[in-house]
C-alpha cells in the first residue's frame, strides 16, 4: 500500500516515463517513416517533462526578483529544454525532409517496401 | 597574439561557426571550398596552442559569457580533450583538399557550397563536443554535429543515401536522447549541469552505488554508445558510411565516432569515476563481451562483403571493439591502447576513405570483383591503401601494432589470457578482409571497366600519402601518440576511486 | 485565384496586425513571457497566411526564397557577432557588460541583438521548411 501512495505520489514520473515507453514502442514497432518520426518526437517530449517537472517549486513563482515573494520556480529546466525543443523541431523538420525525398526516390515510406525496391535493383 | 591567447578555446568552436554561416550565404562551391579549406587549416593551430598550455601550465578554463562556472558554461580544456581537439582538427586539415575534386565529382553543383556548410556546422559540433565542460551544452553540440551529419550522408549520390540518412537519424536521436535523459537524472541528483562541478558533488552526497546515479550512467551510456557504433548499436553505421559522399565517409569515420568514445571516457572516468568503481560494475564486463564480439562479428561480416566502402564500415565497428576493450580494462596500458587506436584507427580509416574515395573518383565501380588490377592502374593510391590495410591489422612496424601491443599487455596485467588470443584472432580476421582486397587489386590482371583509371592528381594524392605515411611514422616514433595517450591514461586512472 | 472576398481582404487586413504582434512579442520579452523563438514563429505565420489565401507565387513575391535562405545564417550571424563583440571588445565571447556604458544597459543591448538574430533565423527557418514542404509535389 505505502509503493502504490509513493507511486501516486509520484505520478509526474509515472506519465513520463508512460510517453517515453510509448514514443520508443512507435519507433520500434512501426515501420511506416512517418509514424516512426511521430514516435521519435513523442519519446523527445517525455524528456522535456523530466526536465520541466522537477523545475517547478509548489508555491514559487516565475524567477524575476521582487521583494513581494521569496520562493522561485528554477528557470534553468526550462532554458535547456528551450534548447531541446528548438533541437527537437530541427530533427523533426530534417526528417520529414528526408522522407519526402524518400518518398520521391521510392514511391513509399514503408521500410519494407524500401528494402524490397532495393534489393531487387 | 598575447591577447587572443587567452581566447582560444571560444575561437576553437567560433571560427568554425562563422565560417558555416558565411558559407550558408554563398553559392558557388569553390568559394565556399576556399572558406572551408582556410577554416579546416586554422583549427589544428588553435588546439595544437591549446594543448601546448595544457601541458605547460595546466587545465584551462574559459568562462562563456563571464558566467563562473557551474552557474555559467565552462570550455574546459585538459589534456584529454586536448588531445582530441588535436586529433579532429588535425585530421579536417589533412584531408579537407581532397574535398574540392571529390565533392565537384559527387555532388551536384547547386548543393556543393550547402555541402561545405554542413561540414563546417559538424567540425563546430565536434569540436564543441570535446571541448565543453557543460554536460547539457555537450548535448546541443552532439546534436548540431549530428544534424548536419544526416545532412552530408543524405547528400551522397545513391537515392539508398537517402534511408541511410532516416536510419540514421531515428537511431542518432535516440542515442541523443538517451544522454540527455541520463543528464537530466544527473541534474536532478546534483543539480548542477557542468561536469567537474557533477563529479564533486556525485562523490560527496551520492557516494557508493546509489540506484539513482547507476540509472544514469546506463542512460549515457548507452545514449553514448548508439553514437560510437559499439556492437549490437551499430547498425547505423554500415549503410550510413556506404552511400555518403566519399569525402564526407573519410572526415565522419575518422572523427565522428571517436569524439562519441571522447564523451563515453569522460563520463566513465571523470564524472562517475570519482564516486563509484565503474571497474567493479557489470559495466565493465558487458563492455568488454560487446568489444570482443564487435572485433570478431563485424570483422567476420567484414569478411564477406562485397562492396569496398561496406567492407571498410564494417571494419570500422570492429575497429571501435578494440577502443572500448581498452576502456573496459581501465588500466593503464589498457587504457592508453584504446586512447592511442582512437589516434591510429582515425588515420588509417581516413586513408583508407580516401583511397576508396580516389578510386571512386577515377573508376566508378565499388564492387570488388570490379577493382580486378585496380594497383596496376592507381599505383600510389593503392599503395596508401596497402600500408594503411596492414596499419589495421596491426603488422608490426605500422600504428595499428602500436595500439595492439598496450591493449594486449593491459590484458595480461589484469589477467585475462585468453583476450590476448582474441586480438591476435580478430587481426587474422583484419588480414583475411584486406588481403581480399589486396588480392584482387595487386594480383589479377586489370578489367577493361577501368582501363583508363589512372593516380589521381595531386590534390587529392598529397592527403592520402601524408595519412599512409603518418601510419608508418607512428608505428615507429610512439612518443606524440603513445606517449601522449599514457600521460593521458595517468591522469584519468588517477581521479578515479 | 477564384476565392472568397471577405477571405482575401480579411487576410489583408489582419496581416500588419499579425507582424506588429510578432513585435510586441519581441519586445515583450524582456518583461515577460516573449521573445525571438515566439516572435519568429508568428512573423513566418504572416506566410503561411499568404500562401493560404493567394497561393505560393504571392507569398514568394513577398518573401523570396532567396531572401529566406539567407535569412538563416545572417540570424546566427547577429547572435555570433553579438559574441564576437564582447571579445573584441577585452572579455570573453558572449560577455555583453562591455557592449554599453554601464553593465545593466550593456546587457540589455546584449540581450536585444541576440533575441533580434533569433528573429531572423526562426522566422527565416520555419518559412524555408514551410517553403520546402509547399514547392514538393506540384
Amino acid at each position: 500500500m505505502a509503493t502504490l501512495i509513493d507511486l501516486a505520489q509520484h505520478y509526474n514520473y509515472i506519465v513520463t516515463i508512460f510517453l517515453m515507453m510509448a514514443g520508443l514502442y512507435i519507433v520500434i514497432a512501426r515501420g511506416n517513416m512517418v509514424k516512426k518520426l511521430i514516435g521519435l518526437s513523442i519519446f523527445q517530449t517525455s524528456v522535456y517533462l523530466l526536465y520541466i517537472e522537477p523545475g517547478k517549486i509548489i508555491g514559487g513563482t516565475a524567477p524575476i526578483i521582487d521583494p513581494a515573494f521569496s520562493v522561485y520556480s528554477n528557470p534553468l529546466p526550462h532554458v535547456l529544454i528551450l534548447t531541446a525543443i528548438v533541437v527537437g523541431v530541427a530533427t523533426l523538420a530534417l526528417g520529414l525532409a528526408l522522407v519526402v525525398r524518400i518518398n520521391e526516390a521510392y514511391g513509399t515510406v514503408e521500410e519494407e517496401e524500401i528494402v524490397e525496391k532495393d534489393r531487387d535493383v | 597574439m598575447k591577447a587572443v591567447w587567452p581566447h582560444l578555446p571560444a575561437l576553437q568552436v567560433v571560427i568554425p561557426l562563422i565560417g558555416a554561416l558565411l558559407a550558408g550565404f554563398m553559392r558557388r562551391g569553390t568559394t565556399a571550398f576556399a572558406l572551408a579549406l582556410v577554416v579546416s587549416w586554422l583549427m589544428p593551430v588553435i588546439a595544437v596552442c591549446m594543448l601546448w598550455q595544457v601541458l605547460s601550465s595546466g587545465t584551462i578554463s574559459y568562462h562563456l559569457g563571464g558566467w563562473e562556472p557551474p552557474w555559467g558554461i565552462e570550455y574546459r580544456v585538459d589534456a584529454l580533450n586536448g588531445f582530441v581537439l588535436v586529433l579532429v582538427s588535425v585530421v579536417g586539415a589533412v584531408i579537407m583538399p581532397f574535398a574540392r575534386r571529390s565533392v565537384a565529382f559527387e555532388i551536384a553543383a547547386p548543393q556543393r557550397a550547402w555541402f561545405y556548410c554542413m561540414y563546417l556546422l559538424c567540425l563546430t559540433g565536434l569540436l564543441g563536443i570535446a571541448i565543453t565542460g557543460d554536460a547539457f551544452n555537450a548535448f546541443v553540440f552532439l546534436e548540431i554535429s549530428s544534424l548536419s551529419t544526416y545532412v552530408l550522408i543524405a547528400l551522397g549520390p545513391d537515392r539508398r543515401a537517402l534511408v541511410a540518412a532516416f536510419q540514421y537519424l531515428i537511431m542518432g536521436t535516440i542515442g541523443a536522447t538517451f544522454y540527455v535523459i541520463g543528464v537530466g537524472l544527473l541534474y536532478l541528483l546534483t543539480g548542477t549541469l557542468n561536469m567537474a562541478d557533477m563529479a564533486v558533488r556525485l562523490a560527496e552526497a551520492w557516494p557508493g552505488q546509489s540506484p539513482a546515479v547507476i540509472a544514469a550512467l546506463t542512460f549515457v551510456t548507452v545514449g553514448v554508445s548508439l553514437k560510437l557504433a559499439l556492437f549490437p548499436l551499430h547498425a547505423w553505421l554500415p549503410n550510413a558510411y556506404a552511400y555518403a559522399p566519399s569525402w564526407a565517409t573519410a572526415f565522419l569515420a575518422a572523427t565522428a565516432t571517436k569524439v562519441a568514445i571522447y564523451l563515453l571516457i569522460r563520463f566513465l572516468f571523470s564524472v562517475f569515476g570519482a564516486s563509484i568503481d565503474v571497474r567493479a560494475l557489470p559495466l565493465s564486463d558487458i563492455l568488454m563481451a560487446l568489444s570482443v564480439a564487435a572485433m570478431f562479428i563485424a570483422s567476420t561480416v567484414a569478411v564477406f562483403e562485397r562492396n569496398v566502402k561496406r567492407m571498410l564500415a564494417y571494419s570500422s565497428v570492429a575497429q571501435i571493439g578494440y577502443i572500448t576493450l581498452g576502456i573496459a580494462l581501465a588500466n593503464q596500458a589498457g587504457l592508453t591502447g584504446g586512447l592511442v587506436h582512437i589516434v591510429n584507427h582515425a588515420l588509417m580509416k581516413a586513408a583508407l576513405f580516401l583511397a576508396v574515395g580516389a578510386v571512386f573518383y577515377r573508376a566508378c565501380p565499388m564492387n570488388l570483383t570490379d577493382l580486378a588490377g585496380i594497383g596496376r592502374r592507381m599505383p600510389l593510391t593503392m599503395t596508401a591503401f596497402t600500408i594503411a590495410g596492414f596499419g589495421l591489422v596491426g603488422t608490426p612496424g605500422t600504428s595499428g601494432f602500436i595500439s595492439k601491443w598496450y591493449l594486449a599487455i593491459g590484458a595480461i596485467e589484469r589477467g585475462w589470457w585468453p583476450l590476448v588470443i582474441a586480438i591476435m584472432a580478430s587481426s587474422l580476421l583484419a588480414l583475411l578482409y584486406v588481403g581480399r582486397v589486396l588480392e584482387v587489386a595487386w594480383l589479377r590482371k586489370p578489367s577493361p571497366a577501368i582501363a583508363d583509371a589512372s593516380d589521381p592528381p595531386l590534390s587529392m594524392l598529397l592527403p592520402l600519402l601524408v595519412l599512409a605515411l603518418a601510419t608508418i611514422y607512428f608505428g615507429i616514433d610512439t612518443e606524440w601518440t603513445a606517449g601522449m595517450a599514457s600521460t593521458v591514461a595517468k591522469a584519468l586512472l588517477g581521479g578515479v576511486r | 485565384m477564384s476565392l472568397d472576398l471577405i477571405l482575401r481582404i480579411g487576410t489583408k487586413l489582419i496581416l500588419p496586425f499579425i507582424l506588429l504582434f510578432a513585435l510586441y512579442v519581441q519586445f515583450h520579452g524582456d518583461y515577460g513571457p516573449g521573445g525571438g523563438f515566439q516572435a519568429g514563429v508568428i512573423t513566418s505565420g504572416v506566410v503561411v497566411l499568404l500562401t493560404i489565401t493567394f497561393g505560393l507565387e504571392a507569398a514568394q513575391r513577398m518573401a523570396p526564397q532567396a531572401v529566406v535562405q539567407r535569412m538563416i545564417p545572417l540570424g546566427v550571424l547577429i547572435y555570433a557577432g553579438t559574441g564576437v563583440a564582447g571579445l573584441l571588445l577585452g572579455k570573453n565571447f558572449l560577455d555583453y557588460s562591455v557592449l554599453g556604458h554601464d553593465a545593466v544597459h550593456a546587457h540589455e543591448l546584449g540581450i536585444f541583438l541576440v533575441e533580434a538574430g533569433v528573429l531572423v533565423t526562426v522566422a527565416g527557418t520555419m518559412t524555408a521548411i514551410f517553403y520546402a514542404f509547399v514547392e514538393r509535389g506540384r
